[in-house]
């Protein structure tokens, strides 16, 4: 028996102003919900402009559950197309990247499209005349995911065909792509490296909520960054020098008062970000001859400004968080209502030295790989949670950290950073992109 | 005089210490300048300017070493164990008058914690040199065959 389906009330229930009910990390309808209705109703991270450098290059993601392809065309333009041939429906493209040449061809029966996925050729064409094929879907091509907007050289879609336009959902929270993106001399980012992939056998919100959890890196990470400070203030010797990993582990370690102290900014639609005074990326070494490089490219003072920007992590709703600091992507995919696939991708500054490539690549894999230790750390709570929320004890998970009794929804405010606003910022953004097309549903089936 | 059967006999030594858990006496193989490192792309050459799983130094490994030991480990409750199964290493190189030894050497690697097992096959390549009567190791770059595939967590040395 379904409990959830199209019943926008019993979701909206799961959500109270302080706690969330269990169901929604552990039910597989709400899962199956999340798919139908959260994800294509928001405005998903697909790719990165720089991995369609060259006309017929392709890239290949999931919104939600549903296939899709990026392609850039031979003038240019970049267009989002559903990963099905009109015919059969089979994939088009199946690798991660590639270059089709001029046309993508179905490896089926060779029906085959332009790159900005008009149909080009189907073999014996003869055999659909006056069959009425030109009045049919699949005589346009691949279908085509209508609202696309690229954001200096991010790929973002919606499926939904109406809904919250691009500039709505994420407002004021685009400062951190902006600010990423200009920390390059030239204003440009570039993907160069293959993502570190990682399975987490848990819920994808698990992995968000965890972005803006202040209170748990020097209880969970004692084990990676607290072993790493304790090991180099051992064997450092006579040093001066602090290694780049020291510097990269060593800031996890911080109090409380660190974070409180750092602040937590949140925006509406379920965008937030830790690190709005400072935060664990204040203090890396200069690298040198950057500096000097910002400053030639946009002056002393908006070069100070862009680097004095040192946001931690930055959440955009539902499912990536941006790291500009470091430059690092994390794309946290749904699979299953316990199993996610985690992409963490590098940008690279376009310009800059090599060494803050070097500082990136080093970062996530030491924080974000199947292989870091600091994962570990994350992904073994991420279990017990999975495991420990089928206890019938308490079917709430408590949100309630610097709740003050009544909070504004949708608005941006700032914080202190030890707040589980964020997460029920996120919370509330979760139920209203769950419902949103639910009840013009049940109008237009009445 | 080091020879070829030196070599396939600390391969195997080493992956012994590993899988009997004898962490110390598996970093004291190492060079002082030793790295042991994962890539993440095919035939990868560079582990600095290109992506890796890992590319650790001495005191990186110290620190792995000695969380797995550590009293709020918890990824480690309960703790992971390893095995490894090694084809014969083919001696790509023993030259002792140049001072270099390299080996590469095909092996599946299973990793277990609780009711989990999960199996990967690569190569392993040790690049060793001399010190004193002993080999030790400079590099040890391990090639998963499917490094790109998204794995859960690889806790322990393979």
């Amino acid at each position: 028996m379904k409990k959830y389906g199209e019943n926008a009330e019993a979701i909206a229930a799961l959500v109270r102003e302080a706690e969330v009910h269990r169901d929604v990390y552990v039910d597989p309808e709400i899962f199956e919900l999340e798919m139908e209705h959260l994800f294509p109703n928001s405005w998903i991270y697909v790719g990165h402009a720089s991995q369609l450098a060259k006309p017929g290059d392709f890239i290949t993601a999931n919104i939600g559950r549903q296939p899709v392809m990026a392609s850039r065309h031979s003038d240019g333009s970049i267009h989002v197309f559903y990963n099905r041939c009109p015919h059969k429906g089979v994939k088009i493209a199946s690798e991660p990247c590639g270059n089709t040449g001029k046309f993508f061809r179905c490896p089926y029966h060779a029906w085959s499209f332009k790159t900005d996925g008009s149909l080009l050729a189907i073999p014996l064409k003869k055999g659909y005349e006056g069959t009425g094929f030109g009045d049919t879907q699949a005589n346009e091509g691949l279908s085509k995911v209508k609202n696309v907007v690229i954001y200096r050289d991010f790929i973002f879609a919606r499926l939904s065909v109406s809904g919250v336009s691009f500039e709505d959902y994420f407002g004021e929270s685009l400062s951190t792509i902006d600010n990423m993106v200009d920390r390059s001399p030239e204003g440009k980012l570039a993907v160069q490296a293959t993502p570190i992939r990682y399975m987490h056998t848990c819920n994808w919100k698990m992995l968000v909520e965890n972005q803006t959890d202040t209170c748990h890196p020097m209880v969970a990470h004692e084990s990676s960054a607290g072993t790493a400070v304790k090991v180099w203030k051992r064997e450092q010797g006579d040093s001066t020098e602090t290694p780049m990993a020291v510097q990269l582990y060593g800031p996890f370690m911080s109090p409380y008062e660190f974070y409180e102290q750092s602040g937590i900014r949140i925006w509406p639609n379920g965008h937030g970000h830790t690190g709005v005074a400072n935060s664990i990326h204040s203090n890396y070494q200069d690298v040198s001859g950057y500096l000097d490089q910002m400053v030639a490219a946009y002056g002393e003072q908006r070069a100070h400004e862009i680097l004095g920007e040192v946001r931690h992590n930055t959440v955009y709703f539902p499912n990536i968080m941006v790291k500009g600091a470091v430059q690092i992507l994390r794309n946290f995919i749904p699979i299953a209502v316990d199993k996610t696939l985690v992409e963490s991708w590098v940008y690279r500054l376009v310009g800059a030295p090599d060494k803050l490539y070097e500082r990136a690549l080093m970062y996530n894999r030491f924080i974000n790989a199947p292989t870091s230790i600091v994962g570990h750390d994350d992904l073994e709570m991420y279990e017990r949670a999975q495991e420990g929320l089928k206890s019938n004890g308490n079917q709430w998970v408590n949100l309630r950290r610097l709740y003050d009794g009544h909070e504004e929804q949708d608005v941006t405010a700032v914080i202190n950073g030890t707040s589980e606003r964020q997460m029920r910022n996120q919370f509330h953004a979760w139920a209203k992109f769950m419902t949103m097309d639910m009840g013009k549903r049940i109008e237009a089936a009445e | 005089m080091i020879d070829e059967k030196d070599i396939a006999e600390f391969i195997y030594r080493e992956a012994e210490l590993l899988d009997t858990m004898q962490w110390q006496a598996w970093l004291d193989l190492f060079h002082p300048e030793g790295r042991y490192w994962m890539p993440l792309e095919w035939q990868q050459q560079d582990p600095v300017l290109q992506p890796s799983l890992m590319y650790e130094d001495l005191l990186l490994l110290k620190v792995r070493v000695e969380r797995l030991a550590g009293e709020r480990t918890f990824s480690q409750k309960p703790k992971s164990r390893c095995h490894h199964l090694l084809q014969s290493p083919r001696i790509v190189a023993c030259v002792p008058e140049a001072g270099v030894f390299k080996a590469r050497t095909s092996y599946i690697y299973t990793e277990t914690r609780g009711d989990m097992l999960e199996r990967y096959s690569g190569w392993a390549s040790h690049d060793l040199v001399q010190v004193g009567d002993a080999l030790k190791i400079r590099l040890k770059r391990v090639d998963l065959v499917n490094f790109d595939a998204p794995f859960g967590n690889i806790q322990l040395f393979m």
